[in-house]
């Protein structure tokens, strides 16, 4: 059975049918083009898959997809504007933050959640946001820093 | 992909599908029951799912807490009223875990799972469980032992709220910051006249499910909590649990530290 299904993808309706029991992972990438989700275990434990889910951070790959009909869903496919990275992009990138690149979406995500909600975040507040999320290659300090260094500047901006 | 998916306005309903469909498995926070799906677990036929706003309701007086069984950890972490939880919320998981995990999922989660339960079982909870033809409530020991028998909808969970600081947690884990638990251990600490009187204490991860420590409950009756008096308690910590060798741990090293680990939240010492 095929089950239709209705989301708000970075700011954009978009409707497509998927298998019944689908996880919103597999729908986002096969039924809606979105490659920049990644998927690591399919079962809840690496966090590659984040994304956000009316604002708050979900494990697309244990979310079951018709369970979010009717809401947002935000990727790293939403992240830039236009030519600009989002600071969270580029702070990974000045910080070194990806090395084979894998856990990344999910660690922008985990971040951009943190961010949302709380603008001026501790490290300790950073470790908890990304705490989901397993990387084997950076020792996760350029990533902590990244994030860190992210809201700073943020917080300048809007000042 | 063959599961079918029902979803019900009404708990009841949800429930009645639950006990009468063929391989009917009831989905909350899907956490866990996902994974079987994406795994193509081919005991489920048929997910079921309920929008019944009552299933998520969070109701705290100053004497009693009602929790939907669908209420969140994050619901939980949001609910400041419930800050004596909040420790045993934050140790579910990682943030997008804790979002979509709930209260009623974690009593069915399997050990190692299983840390929010552990403290519903020091709170003395009950469950409100939803059938086709009406609601039945039991204490939450029992339907632990009796949780694999089952295709049970729990609809809620209540408890007294513990007075003052009577309620502390504890979750050992290996790794930092986030680990599963080696062990969890919560208690309920009622003090007449600086002398415990009618400690609940519940561990997870020592048995096939959260467990009392009656033995140490027992120990602790009418002594202070300091050394001298906890010390009957520390010798029969053990007593009564069953833990399994996993990945996270030994038998025979879980059973080593719970003394330990007892020690440190008796006296109040924080847990590193
Ligand atoms: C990365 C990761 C880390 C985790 N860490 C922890 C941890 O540290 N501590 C911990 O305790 N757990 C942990 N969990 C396990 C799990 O997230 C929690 O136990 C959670 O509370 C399960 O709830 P759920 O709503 O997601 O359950 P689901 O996956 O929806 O359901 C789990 C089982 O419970 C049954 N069920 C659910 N709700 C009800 C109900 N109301 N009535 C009857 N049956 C019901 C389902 O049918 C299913 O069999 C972790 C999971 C992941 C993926
Ligand atoms: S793919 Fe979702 S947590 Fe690993
Ligand atoms: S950069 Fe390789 S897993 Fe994080």
């Amino acid at each position: 059975m095929k089950t239709p299904i209705q989301l708000r993808l970075n700011g954009e309706e978009v409707a497509a049918f998927a298998d019944d029991g689908a996880n919103l992972l597999d729908v986002l990438r096969e039924s809606f083009g979105d490659l920049t989700v990644k998927g690591g275990c399919w079962q809840g434990t690496c966090g590659t898959c984040t994304v956000l889910v009316g604002g708050n951070p979900r494990l697309s790959c244990v979310t079951l997809a018709e369970s979010c009909s009717g809401n947002s869903v935000e990727t790293v496919a939403g992240l830039r504007r236009g030519a600009d990275l989002h600071p969270l992009q580029s702070a990974f990138m000045e910080h070194f933050a990806a090395q084979c690149g894998y856990c990344t979406p999910g660690m922008l995500m985990a971040a951009k959640a943190l961010l949302d909600r709380n603008p001026n975040p501790t490290r300790e507040d950073v470790v908890d946001a990304i705490c989901g999320n397993i990387c084997r290659c950076t020792g996760y300090e350029p990533i902590i820093a990244a994030i860190l260094d992210a809201a700073r500047k943020g917080a300048r901006r809007s000042a | 992909m063959t599961v079918a998916v029902k979803t019900f306005a009404r708990l009841a309903d949800a429930a009645s599908a639950v006990s009468t469909e063929r391989g009917a498995r009831f989905l909350a926070g899907g956490t866990l029951l996902m994974r079987a799906v994406n795994e193509a677990d081919p005991s489920i036929e048929t997910i079921v799912r309920s929008t019944d706003p009552a299933f998520v309701h969070v109701a705290v007086s100053s004497a009693r807490v009602e929790l939907g069984a669908g209420a969140t950890m994050a619901a939980i972490l949001a609910e400041r009223e419930l800050s004596f939880l909040h420790r045993v919320a934050r140790a579910v998981g990682g943030p997008a875990v804790r979002e979509a995990a709930t209260v009623g999922g974690n009593l069915f989660a399997p050990s190692p799972y299983g840390d929010f339960a552990v403290a519903l079982l020091a709170l003395d909870a009950t469950v409100t469980l939803a059938g086709g033809y009406g609601q039945r409530e039991l204490p939450l020991d029992e339907l632990l032992a009796g949780r694999e028998r089952g295709a049970s909808l729990v609809s809620k969970i209540a408890f007294r709220r513990p007075p003052g600081e009577t309620f502390r947690f504890a979750t050992v884990t290996r790794v930092h910051p986030k680990g599963l638990s080696v062990l969890s251990i919560a208690a309920l600490l009622p003090l007449t006249n600086a002398r415990i009187a009618g400690a609940r204490i519940a561990y997870g991860a020592m048995g096939h499910t959260p467990l009392r420590a009656k033995a140490a409950e027992r120990a602790l009756e009418g002594r202070a909590l300091d050394a001298a008096g906890i010390a009957p308690a520390l010798a029969v910590a053990a007593d009564g649990t069953s833990p399994r060798d996993d990945a996270i741990a030994s038998a025979w090293w879980r059973r080593e530290i719970l003394p330990v680990h007892l020690r440190r939240l008796l006296l109040g010492v924080d847990q590193v």
